[in-house]
């Protein structure tokens, strides 16, 4: 399969400190596009979770600043208390504007700004959590022909998230969670052949 | 090349400055395109371009557009360890003037206000304070003159006024009206609620503490630069800027004529020679 993807958008909710602490490990160091990552939570609390999941990771993880330039080869976590945009010129920006589904950051918000700039070029994922946050985001990712993947709801802490992804009929792969990280890198590698 | 959505939310955006002149250009694309996108689906219309002679002819139209448009979401005491670190850095150095000056900007809604008007009335300084509140969006300026705000907001107010080291029962500053609450009256004696737009207006004079939090992010690198040299003018040398947890001054031109008080928190002073005695880099 021939995916010429430029960068991966993951959300997660519940049962995301696990989730994310098993994918982020398995992606080589050189992967080849940034994977920028929602996961709910409060403001506030946040050092220890990018720390953690940065000691354990080959990919350089590190909470998202605004105006920052995005990377391939780098994990960037949304802060806490902020939706987490994508620019066009390919940088970050940040918004206190209302929360959606509850959520700030929300997931549809960064999937709906990520795939208005990556078009076709754009991987989403929606892993564990009990919300349906995303949902809009999967649609507008597959309105735009980017592919998208949920975690198979079996595999995931809690299902509600994944489920209600895969009830837009919109998702293209659902797999368990470890098989996620090899299927994303052999994407890679039809594509720029071994790194 | 831009896309027709690109150019459809140029020639709209220049309209209303054209007409109204409110500059949104220097704003950051990403979530101003996504606001566009909500009044679009609110207005019924299908294309952006669409939008534009209403904008133009229906005043009612161009209003509820503009509140869309602004984020006027805020809470009391949001971000409390904020709060909390003004109440310990700043708030013994403002001890020290006759007479202060604060200018609280972008206030939309205007709950920043009262939650700063109840710290320095606590702290002893609201009697020697004039506070400047302003915001470029009418609608919510009169809002926060008003200080009236649903009563289900109290629950959160009040337990971040505790844990920014409020010093009484946070009840005694509000007064609850069925679904309402209303803010006590002579916490609006020093306040000065004004229209002022940091894209297109000038320096508001000698103020010892400014306060923007989360109203830089909206905007692009240039518009950011200009604000920031907008209030390096207008503190007083020794002054203190204050800007939202996330937001940065490293990049701007003034950047070395401020020292970090508290640089988690976004507290910096503008200095003059070397004074550092504030500074503790946490």
């Amino acid at each position: 399969m021939k995916v010429d993807f430029s960068a991966v958008v993951v959300g997660v909710s519940a049962g995301g400190f696990q989730a994310l602490h098993t994918l982020l490990p398995m992606l080589p160091k050189a992967f080849p596009a940034p994977v920028i990552v929602v996961q709910h939570r409060m403001a506030g609390e946040d050092d220890y979770f990018v720390e953690s999941l940065n000691s354990k990771s080959l990919v350089t993880v590190k909470e998202a600043e605004e105006k920052e330039e995005i990377r391939p080869g780098t994990a960037y976590i949304a802060p806490g208390g902020y939706h987490l945009l994508i620019e066009k010129d390919h940088t970050f920006s940040l918004s206190v504007d209302e929360p959606v589904c509850y959520a700030r950051p929300s997931i549809d918000v960064l999937f709906e700004t990520a795939a208005r700039v990556y078009g076709s070029h754009l991987v989403g994922i929606i892993l564990t959590g009990a919300n349906n946050d995303g949902s809009n985001g999967i649609k507008t990712i597959k309105q735009g022909n980017g592919l998208t993947i949920a975690q198979d709801p079996e595999t995931a802490e809690v299902n509600l998230m994944p489920q209600s992804a895969i009830a837009t009929h919109c998702v293209d792969f659902i797999l368990p969670l470890e098989d996620i990280p090899s299927f994303l890198t052999n994407l890679v590698e039809d594509n720029h052949g071994n790194f | 090349m831009m896309n027709n959505e690109e150019i459809e939310i140029k020639v709209l955006l220049n309209a209303i400055q054209l007409k109204y002149g409110y500059d949104f250009t220097q704003y950051a694309d990403a979530s101003l395109t996504r606001r566009i996108h909500k009044s679009l689906s609110d207005s019924g219309y299908k294309r952006i371009s669409e939008m534009i002679p209403p904008l133009l002819y229906d005043k009612d139209f161009f209003n509820s557009f503009l509140n869309n448009l602004t984020v006027n979401v805020t809470e009391m005491y949001r971000d409390p360890p904020f709060f909390r670190s003004i109440r310990e850095k700043v708030v013994p150095y403002l001890k020290t003037f006759p007479f202060i000056k604060v200018w609280s900007v972008g206030i939309a809604t205007g709950e920043e206000v009262y939650s700063l008007a109840i710290m320095l009335k606590e702290e002893g300084l609201y009697d020697k304070a004039l506070i400047y509140a302003t915001d470029f969006n009418d609608t919510v300026l009169e809002i926060a003159q008003k200080g009236i705000y649903p009563a289900q907001s109290i629950k959160t107010s009040t337990r971040n006024y505790q844990k920014s080291g409020g010093k009484h029962s946070f009840a005694t500053y509000y007064h609850a009206d069925y679904d309402s609450v209303i803010f006590d009256r002579a916490l609006k004696k020093n306040i000065v609620f004004a229209n002022h737009n940091l894209a297109t207006d000038g320096v508001f004079g000698e103020m010892n503490l400014i306060l923007c939090r989360n109203v830089l992010i909206y905007f692009n690198r240039a518009l950011q630069d200009r604000v920031l040299k907008l209030f390096h003018d207008s503190l007083r040398t020794n002054g203190f800027l204050c800007l939202g947890s996330r937001e940065s001054i490293d990049f701007s031109t003034v950047a070395p004529a401020f020292v970090p008080v508290k640089k988690r928190l976004r507290i910096f002073q503008k200095k003059k020679g070397q004074i550092k005695e504030l500074s503790d880099e946490s």
